[in-house]
């Protein structure tokens, strides 16, 4: 019975009474947008701040090189401490050796250790002002954790067979001990020992706010033989010869892994296996967790704004109980009146999710300016608020406008 | 000249806290096109149910009502305000303007439930205020203007659609008398113009600017009679 001209000219209308009944209420409304607001803005931001970390993490776990996963004790990401992985043998030089020398299919099988004890690094009167990470490794290690030597040479596996004291400088540590000098073929002082800089790699930039340059990478044996103790162990990448290949690298290694480490067939293993992709995995579950909390916490919110909404439309149609009488004895349909202050009970969810999206986002890409990842706009999240408004708006605002529709002109008009 | 409206035998009960009140108690009422008729009666005689009645706001508990060849008993809540948007122009006591909107606001609202495009609504709304002579007070709010402004303001609102019949309940209730007498100089006006005019009113005075002139007493009428000696408000 009504065509397309006539509702979009009562919903017109009705946005019209709708800002006139907001500008009288001015506080009210405020108070009541702010509910939905509040909602909105928690689980934006909580979106956004996710999304901003994985966007951050796609490049920051992208640590290994492509086709490469890591042997280690331990798990990668480790939420809280567990007996099962603190009762694992260490995987030691010795283990790692007999991998690199059994294994065929990889075309790269390099070790890693590091270490946080060393507290002074020095080159004459300067010392670094942040501890470097002291990193132990072989002529791959660099390589598998895509980082590259910018001038100078890397560490050889003679500098690994003779335990020398050569050392490869991070960026950070370069700037900090060699301002004005080349650094190349100095001495520099680690705790007291000395170590000749034979190279220095490229800047890598920060991840999760932190450098990602502040090391000193020495031969593996070397970094035993002085830091090592009973409890160090390796870290072993290992990086298969394409993406084809992997699996059944994987296979092998993890094989060989076995028979060395005396696994009898049946148990699990003694080690992980870390990739690239299970690093995402780790924290995509981590993620979910906390996407589901935020999405709990924000339907209650959602939940007492509706309420709010119901509340206050409630009290706006006893308020204008006289104008609901005037309108209808004039004309206006349930439906007129009903249209109206279902527009207004939306509106109203409208503009306070509008406004909770746009600072959920900004108060979400904050971690993006501390974590110097690039900001991101969560466009389905920013969606799925705007319609749950609208949703909410809908279904508190019912019953008030059921109310006003349903008023008896005359009895309304004579309401004072 | 045919019935505009015709009620017959309309019985119109409340209960009110279990006992029985016949607010209008068979009523016969046929009323012409160009009529001026006053409904008169004291208070509780069932004068207000009668015109809320015709104005379309009640229907009978028994009884027909035809308006315009309508069945209005036979309506339900939306169709008697679709009826009252167009064939029924309100005067009241108390003016019931929009008290936040302005002059042309208000007499713009009933165009807007009968679905009239803007630019047509906004030209209708000012030239009906200005046959009230409010021309300079379209953008005037209720709190903004004199009594006898405001009740014109609602006169202005109660013919912009062209009404059949103009409903006035006590339209100088609320008025001092010279705001009064401009208010029925204008309601004169319309009927000589051919508009149907039907005053509801307890105060003899008033009631004797009617041609004719209906008493109403305990939900019937008393009195049905021409009234020769018709004021002319000048």
């Amino acid at each position: 019975m009504i065509g397309k001209s006539q509702i979009k000219s009562l919903l017109r209308e009705s946005i019209r009474m709708t800002m006139d009944a907001i500008k009288e209420n001015k506080l009210r409304s405020i108070l009541t947008l702010l509910g939905i607001s509040v909602g909105i803005f928690s689980v934006i931001s909580v979106m956004t701040a996710i999304k901003t970390l994985e966007s951050s993490i796609e490049s920051g776990l992208n640590v290994f090189g492509t086709n490469t996963f890591m042997i280690a004790k331990d798990p990668a990401i480790q939420f809280g401490r567990n007996e099962k992985y603190r009762n694992r043998k260490v995987i030691n030089l010795e283990q790692y050796l007999t991998l690199k020398d059994r294994a065929r299919l990889p075309i790269l099988v390099s070790a890693g250790a590091e270490t946080n004890d060393v507290r002074l690094v020095s080159y004459k009167d300067k010392k670094t002002k942040q501890t470097p990470v002291i990193g132990g490794g072989d002529a791959g290690t660099l390589r598998t954790v895509n980082t590259y030597i910018s001038d100078g040479r890397n560490i050889t596996d003679e500098d690994v067979h003779l335990s020398r004291s050569v050392c490869v400088l991070g960026a950070d540590v370069v700037d900090a001990l060699f301002p004005f000098e080349d650094p190349l073929g100095k001495v520099i002082q680690l705790q007291g020992l000395d170590y000749t800089v034979i190279g220095i790699t490229e800047r890598q930039g920060q991840s999760f706010g932190q450098s990602q340059d502040n090391y000193v990478f020495i031969p593996i044996t070397t970094f035993l033989q002085r830091y090592g103790g009973s409890k160090t162990s390796l870290s072993i990448n290992v990086e298969a010869e394409s993406a084809e290949s992997y699996d059944e690298t994987l296979d092998e290694v993890i094989g060989i892994m076995r028979t060395i480490r005396k696994v009898s067939p049946g148990k699990e293993n003694d080690f992980e296996i870390t990739t690239n992709d299970e690093l995402m995995e780790t924290f995509g579950s981590f993620t979910g967790g906390v996407k589901i909390f935020a999405f709990s916490v924000s339907l209650i919110a959602l939940l007492v704004a509706g309420i709010g909404i119901m509340n206050i439309m409630l009290v706006s149609v006893t308020e204008r109980i006289k104008e609901i009488g005037i309108r209808k004895a004039i004309g206006a349909t349930k439906g007129h009146i009903l249209t109206q202050f279902l527009t207004e009970a939306v509106f109203l969810c409208m503009i306070g999710g509008i406004i909770g999206v746009i600072f959920g986002i900004a108060a979400g890409n904050l971690i993006s300016v501390v974590a110097k990842v690039p900001a991101v706009i969560p466009f389905d999240w920013a969606i799925y608020g705007l319609l749950s408004c609208t949703f909410i708006g809908i279904s508190f605002g019912s019953y008030p406008a059921w109310r006003a529709a349903n008023l008896d002109p005359v009895d309304s008009m004579r309401f004072e | 000249m045919s019935g505009l409206i015709s009620l017959k035998k309309i019985k119109r009960h409340y209960d009110v806290g279990g006992e029985k009140v016949r607010a209008l108690d068979g009523v016969d009422l046929t009323i012409n096109q160009n009529e001026y008729i006053s409904i008169m009666g004291p208070s509780g005689s069932g004068k207000s149910t009668l015109m809320n009645m015709i104005g379309c706001l009640d229907t009978p508990t028994e009884g027909t009502y035809e308006f315009e060849g309508e069945l209005v008993h036979e309506m339900d809540d939306d169709q008697l305000a679709s009826i009252r948007n167009r064939k029924i122009g309100f005067v009241f006591q108390t003016f019931n303007l929009l008290p936040k909107a302005t002059a042309l606001r208000n007499v713009e609202v009933p165009l807007i439930y009968s679905n009239i495009s803007k630019s047509k609504r906004l030209k209708m709304a000012s030239d009906s205020l200005v046959s009230v002579g409010l021309e300079d007070r379209l953008d005037h709010k209720p709190n903004e203007l004199s009594g006898g402004q405001r009740q014109r303001v609602a006169i202005a609102r109660a013919l912009v659609n062209n009404p059949s019949i103009i409903l006035a309940d006590e339209p100088t209730g609320n008025l001092d008398s010279k705001s009064g007498i401009e208010i029925m100089k204008i309601l004169h006006e319309l009927y000589t113009n051919g508009n149907t005019i039907i005053l509801v009113t307890h105060e003899e005075d008033i009631a004797m600017h009617a041609k004719r002139i209906i008493t109403i007493f305990d939900g019937k009428i008393k009195e049905d009679k021409i009234n020769k000696k018709m004021t002319k408000a000048l």
